[in-house]
């Protein structure tokens, strides 16, 4: 399962490559891509485990950056 | 962002009255200084404590904080109140750029459709893009974009088609021809049917396409966010041991002596200026190429393509036009005029591309009213009523049927047999045409460095070799099945040690060999989903020049990369050698972090402006 979201306020490129390395580490995820340039993050999970893989990339997001909020694109 | 500038240009004036008191000002002097400091910098301390509650320990606010408050607790207000100012006057410089890059690429999403004028039986009405389903009828009015694609129901004009294709020369439309969403309206009012919804549409799918791109990141990248992982560690590692080991080790050396040292390692230990400018060029580098009608479809593949060295080109469609031309008119029992007066009546109903190219070489008015009783004999030709003469057009099996016995034609090409009144008149010779371009392609290819072009067909040999002669390529493959395609590429793969193997083809049937090369280029994909499909690189009109501007970004770009991170490795160890023996001060310092990393922006975004 492939979802897109949009990092509204994602303002550091070292932030990006540190979430997205932490995120790539996390149970279920099967590939994961933040572009600082787009601000965006395409999460690519076995199934059914988005929900789960969401909650914990949200908190790794937060704990990175918490100025940043996280959209459906 | 305003605000931040000014709040920045107060501190920086706070500073310039500390600095220029002079040491005889006492307690003043340092208030001031602080007054700066904290001024410029509230954010990044704020920052600095929430992150290190969060355990970010390699945080660039918490790692600027202690290396600014360390200066202050060594006695260097001035550099500690200046590092967090200049720290911050980079972040609005980095900030500026990165914003102004993302927008220039953004302005490609002025393609997307805001509204689409429907036609209903109330009048025109405005609707959402997304709502509109196929067969609706939609009015573009002059100056608009078209928003989805269509055919042409009413009206006619030209279109510009520049945001697509990167082509100057605006596309003619008339009832009955395709548009394309994405396109501007030059003329009157055009009424279109719907034929494509707008997630299929070409706007959508190349916006989709330029999104998806990101995600393909170069090994470039990839390297610099590995690298980026173990260089703040470590570099904070050698501030800690700076600090500490030298001055027990070695007499009479005090502790600020060394901290401040250590301080300047802190400073330098942001790997920012690398993290951004090296997707920040790639980024820009897509962007650029997609304003010149070309689409990559990730870094990668700018990658591949400016190191490759074998160039692997269909002909049909590729290095021809893929439509026919009068080469020659045999003359018989007729004149070559009465010839292809006859043949170019003969055919005019039919749109088959031998008709075309007979009514193009003919060039006269056509008077339909001469011609009746046309029959369309499927794959062999026509036969018709001209002002009274029974004319049979078609191959020599046609002639043959009506006991017709030519001469057998000589010569490269497709011959049409020609009778006129049961009795064999003469044929014309017909012959694909080289793209104008091709040859100039091929050989600013080889200028540029290229090893070796191949010509890769499913044509017969003689007209492939004549092709690739005029074309200047170097090495012929005819008579191919799609799968010996996909063999050759292999091969020429394997033959390859550093150098990376393109094959540019049209698109429609190949999509396994596009697949199997290293970068695969579509031709003439505007509208062809299949190809945007199997492609790696897509050139939206079928002009052979963009692959020569697809290899020219492609390099360009990669120079701009590998030159940033050459520079900023340069610079950073430069001054982390300098620091560490005492050499450098906190100004290089900050030059070396912000410094580097906006000169690395600036330089980046130059990948952006293409050359036409």
């Amino acid at each position: 399962m492939k979802r897109a979201f949009r990092l509204v306020g994602l303002d550091c490129a070292n932030c990006a490559a540190k979430m997205e390395h932490a995120i790539s580490k996390l149970d279920g995820v099967e590939d994961v891509s933040i572009s600082f340039m787009t601000t965006k993050m395409t999460l690519t999970t076995g199934d059914g485990a988005m929900d789960a893989v969401l909650a914990e990339a949200e908190k790794i997001i937060k704990r990175v950056d918490p100025d940043v909020v996280i959209k459906r694109a | 962002m305003k605000k931040r500038i000014i709040r920045i240009a107060a501190a920086s004036l706070v500073f310039a009255a500390a600095f220029f008191m002079g040491e005889g000002a006492g307690i003043l002097r340092l208030i001031l200084f602080v007054a700066a400091y904290i001024a410029a910098g509230y954010d990044v301390l704020y920052k600095a404590a929430r992150n290190i509650s969060h355990g970010q320990v390699f945080d660039e606010n918490f790692l600027m904080t202690i290396a600014t408050v360390g200066a202050f607790f060594v006695g260097e207000y001035p550099e500690g109140a200046a590092v967090m100012l200049f720290y911050q006057v980079g972040e609005i410089f980095q900030d500026y750029a990165v914003e102004r890059s993302r927008r220039s690429i953004s302005a490609l999403t002025e393609l997307r459709p805001e509204y689409v004028n429907l036609k209903t039986d109330e009048g025109i009405k405005r609707c959402d893009p997304c709502d509109v389903t196929v067969g609706d009828v939609m009015v573009i009015m002059p100056g608009e974009r078209v928003p989805l694609d269509g055919e042409v129901t009413e009206g006619a004009g030209a279109l510009d088609t520049s945001a697509l294709t990167g082509e100057a020369v605006p596309r003619e439309v008339h009832k009955g021809s395709e548009i394309l969403s994405g396109c501007v309206n030059l003329g009157g009012a055009i009424t279109a049917r719907v034929t494509k919804e707008y997630y299929d549409s070409t706007a959508a799918r190349i916006l989709e396409l330029v999104e998806e791109a990101v995600e393909k990141k170069a090994h470039h990248e990839r390297f610099i966010t590995r690298f980026s992982r173990v260089y703040t560690p470590a570099v904070v590692t050698g501030a800690l041991i700076l600090a500490i080991l030298p001055p027990l080790i070695i007499p009479g050396h005090p502790f600020s002596e060394w901290i401040y040292r250590a301080l300047l390692f802190l400073v330098v230990s942001c790997p920012c200026a690398l993290v951004i400018s090296v997707p920040l060029g790639f980024f820009c580098g897509i962007g650029g190429a997609s304003r010149q009608g070309v689409l990559v479809k990730g870094g990668n593949y700018l990658e591949a393509l400016a190191r490759a060295d074998t160039f692997a080109f269909d002909k049909t469609g590729t290095l021809t036009k893929g439509s026919f031309e009068v080469k020659e008119i045999h003359e018989a029992a007729l004149s070559s005029d009465e010839i292809l007066r006859l043949s170019a009546h003969g055919e005019c109903f039919s749109n088959h591309p031998a008709a075309v190219s007979i009514k193009a070489a003919y060039g006269g008015k056509i008077d339909e009213s001469l011609v009746s009783d046309m029959k369309e004999l499927s794959g062999m030709g026509v036969s018709a009523c001209v002002a009274g003469t029974r004319v049979i057009l078609g191959n020599f099996a046609l002639m043959e049927k009506h006991g017709i016995t030519p001469e057998r034609a000589v010569g490269r090409g497709t011959a049409v047999y020609v009778a006129a009144d049961g009795e064999y008149a003469g044929y014309i010779l017909l012959a694909d045409e080289i793209k104008p371009g091709a040859a100039e392609t091929v050989a600013a290819l080889k200028r540029a460095g290229a090893r070796l072009t191949v010509m890769l067909t499913g044509d017969v040999c003689a007209s492939a070799e004549e092709t690739a002669a005029a074309a200047g390529i170097d090495r012929v493959y005819a008579e191919l099945l799609p799968e010996d395609k996909v063999r050759l590429v292999e091969q020429l793969k394997a033959a390859e040690e550093k150098g990376r193997v393109v094959y540019a083809g049209d698109g429609i049937n190949d999509a396994p060999v596009l697949a199997c090369a290293d970068v695969g280029v579509a031709m003439g994909a505007l509208g062809s989903d299949a190809a945007i499909e199997a492609a790696d690189i897509v050139i939206m009109d079928d002009n052979p020049l963009r692959i020569l501007d697809a290899v020219r970004t492609a390099r360009r770009t990669m120079g701009i990369v590998k030159g940033n991170v050459a520079f900023s490795l340069i610079v950073k160890g430069a001054v982390l050698i300098l620091g560490a023996l005492g050499l450098a001060n906190m100004w290089e310092a900050v030059f070396a972090d912000v410094g580097v990393a906006v000169i690395a922006i600036l330089n980046s975004m130059r990948a952006l402006n293409v050359g036409r």
